[in-house]
């Protein structure tokens, strides 16, 4: 309870900075279409107008995503604030995706 | 459906990776714009079969190509495969790509992922490029991660698709743990692929053992089984059967350096041909190598003498001893010796070593003394291929070449059973003890030697300072004798056949004595029938001479007479009186001079 207490406290700051993302994903392909629903929901659930979004079609701008360093599709990086991070897959699990943008589920609601 | 559009692709043509060994055994290499599936367990050589065919493409056809590394970072795929001499970070400049496709271990994974935006990536690089082929190595840790057999499925099918449509030829490489069949999901890769090879790395007691084998080569023949792999200066090498090398034979024969040895074989060995001489501690193969080695030099021939677990210095001390004397064609350049210590070095390194050494001293005879020792940990299999690749790279280089082999058990079918060389070799010569009266003596065989009429007698290796030497053994009462045996059978035989030469001179002068002594009485009594023939001749002259005078006698005393005519009136008559009177005046007349004179 301690813990959450204090992660809580760390949390409230950064709600006012502007988180900036971008996420990687191939065309239509149906966990890309996916992520970018489940993200879209995520930022408009925890972030407000808060962030930033920039999604890279990779099929179209391949050697962009080459030089970024994107594996596989979907890929999220978070760019700003603090330190970058990365979340693959579909984004389905909110929770971890919260806590790789820094942010926490349980503060937010 | 995609099959469909592989066979679209037109004939299956290969192309070669370069890798020794591989290309014969698949007869020609991987399936052209095709994938191929290379699995094994950690540590196999998957990465550097990959690598080794992307290199060689490059190079040899100026053929760029992409290689995606899922499991090892850039830098460590280089450093690792430094010591191949492909100068990879110089090819990365120009004809090779390496996509570092390592997630970061910061990663966080939320919800599935698939494979079609790295294959978009890949494609534009591809494009770029104009590469033409492409690995993917580890694709295991990828698919890891996917968590889901169907989603595995799924992207494995992506990628077929993708690779069939992007003319590429595809090396994936997979982790497989233990030797076991691997994960469900493989053998549907399997499936999916047109080639499948197999890399196995195991433990014999402590020395590793590599294994390359083709499972499965769809539209294509290609060896099967299991066949050894190591690796070089050059890279991987795989012992392709003998068949897959066609040499031409030469019909050139080789002396051993014993005449009755080369007449025993027909003539000699035949030039670079491969020859095993077995035998317990002992019995001499080091001998009979040097014996050959030292014959080779007489001849100017470029000689290599490759000793395991024995210093050059050592086996010419002891050769000398025997009246095989090396030193001077040490000096002279000819005779190389290379010898290996097999406690601290392993038996790849030294097949590199000699590699090397065939190269620079370009030998035209070669010892391997004793091949054997390399299996001396006990790592069987191991040994049995590295001896094999030396072989066939003796015999690549057209080599003659003696290799000894020791073996435990007087037995030399028990060698069979262990380093298996005798399979390959061309001559076999085993060695052995013969124990009998007290004395150990060696005793040689041929037990077989292609191509050639060889006597299959046993003979005895007979030692001196003045050089080593053949002789007959004799068989006595189904034993075969050897030594002092062998010594006293001699000598009783020599005395024997001294004493019946001196009895038939005996016989031989006694008959000739008593034809002498025939002659001599035949002459004597030809002397005698002589002598009687004339005493005989002088008397019927004699006889006669006196009966024409005692008719004369008459006459005249007819005459005297004045005899009436009477008698000469009645001729018939008287005639007839006068024969019977005749008769016995004649009669008388014998007497007559006798009385007479």
């Amino acid at each position: 309870m301690a813990r959450k207490r204090t992660k809580t406290g760390a949390a409230d700051a950064p709600v006012t900075t502007v988180v900036v993302m971008c996420l990687y994903v191939a065309g239509k392909a149906p966990n890309s279409v996916k992520a970018i629903a489940n993200l879209q929901a995520i930022c408009r659930r925890y972030l407000k107008d808060g962030y930033k979004l920039e999604i890279v079609d990779v099929c179209e701008h391949p050697r962009r995503a080459l030089a970024d360093g994107v594996v596989v599709t979907p890929s999220l990086a978070k760019v700003s604030p603090g330190p970058a991070s990365n979340v693959i897959g579909n984004l389905s699990d909110t929770g971890s995706v919260l806590a790789a943008l820094g942010l926490h589920a349980g503060t937010m609601e | 459906m995609t099959a469909k559009k592989n066979g679209a692709l037109g004939p299956l043509t290969k192309v070669p990776t370069g890798i020794q060994g591989f290309d014969e055994l698949s007869h020609g290499g991987l399936p052209r714009n095709r994938t191929s599936l290379v699995m094994g367990g950690p540590g196999t050589g998957k990465t550097v079969f990959a690598l080794q065919a992307l290199v060689n493409a490059a190079r040899e056809r100026k053929q760029p190509g992409i290689f995606v590394a899922f499991e090892e970072g850039v830098d460590e795929i280089f450093a690792n495969s430094a010591t191949f001499g492909w100068r990879l970070p110089a090819l990365a400049k120009s004809e090779l790509f390496f996509l570092d496709a390592r997630l970061s271990p910061t990663v966080v994974q939320s919800g599935e992922f698939e494979l079609s935006g790295m294959l978009a990536i890949l494609k534009a690089k591809k494009q770029d490029l104009g590469a033409g082929w492409i690995v993917f190595d580890g694709i295991d840790v990828l698919l890891a991660l996917l968590q889901n057999p169907g989603a595995e499925m799924r992207e494995i099918y992506r990628l077929r698709d993708w690779l069939a449509h992007n003319n590429l030829t595809a090396i994936i490489t997979a982790k497989i743990d233990g030797d076991a069949s691997g994960p469900a999901n493989y053998g549907f890769m399997q499936f999916m692929v047109d080639c499948v090879i197999r890399l196995d790395r195991r433990l014999e007691e402590t020395i590793p053992v590599r294994r390359l084998e083709i499972t499965k080569y769809r539209g294509s023949d290609f060896a099967p089984g299991e066949f050894p792999l190591s690796f070089d200066a050059h890279g991987m090498e795989v012992a392709a059967p003998e068949t897959a090398v066609p040499h031409e034979a030469s019909t050139e024969r080789v002396s051993t350096g014993f005449e009755r040895l080369d007449s025993m074989l027909g003539g000699g060995l035949f030039r670079g041909s491969s020859t095993l001489i077995t035998g317990a501690p002992g019995t001499s193969k080091t001998t009979l190598a040097g014996q050959f080695a030292e014959s080779a030099c007489r001849r100017g021939e470029r000689t290599l003498f490759v000793s395991f677990d024995e210093g050059g210095e050592r086996i010419r001390r002891n050769l000398t001893s025997v009246g095989i004397h090396l030193d001077a064609h040490v000096k002279s350049g000819l005779l190389r010796m290379y010898s290996g210590r097999t406690d601290v070095t392993n038996p790849e390194d030294h097949l590199i070593r000699i590699a090397a050494l065939l190269r620079e001293h370009q030998p035209r005879c070669m010892v391997i003394d004793p091949l054997s020792a390399i299996g001396k940990g006990g790592a069987l299999s191991s040994a049995r291929a590295i001896g094999n690749r030396l072989i066939y790279k003796v015999r690549d280089h057209e080599i003659t070449a003696v290799i000894t082999s020791l073996i435990d058990s007087d037995d030399p079918q028990a060698e069979t059973t262990d380093l298996q060389i005798p399979t390959i070799a061309d001559t076999w010569i085993h060695l052995s003890y013969l124990v009998r009266g007290g004395e150990r003596n060696r005793a040689l065989t041929i037990i077989k030697s292609r191509g050639t009429q060889h006597s299959n007698q046993v003979r005895e290796l007979v030692l001196s300072a003045a050089g080593p030497a053949l002789a007959d053994v004799y068989s006595s009462g189904g034993e075969v004798l050897m030594g002092t045996l062998r010594w006293e059978k001699e000598a009783e035989e020599s005395a024997r056949k001294l004493q019946r030469h001196a009895e038939f001179s005996n016989k031989r002068r006694e008959l000739e004595f008593a034809e002498a002594d025939i002659h001599a009485r035949i002459a004597a009594l030809q002397v005698d029938l002589d002598r009687q023939r004339a005493e005989l001749a002088l008397y019927t002259r004699d006889a006669e001479a006196r009966h024409a005078s005692s008719g004369e006698w008459k006459n005249e005393l007819r005459r005297m007479r004045s005899a009436d005519a009477a008698g000469a009136a009645a001729p018939g008559a008287g005639k007839r009186r006068a024969g019977r009177v005749s008769a016995n005046s004649v009669k008388n007349n014998d007497k007559e001079p006798n009385r007479g004179p």
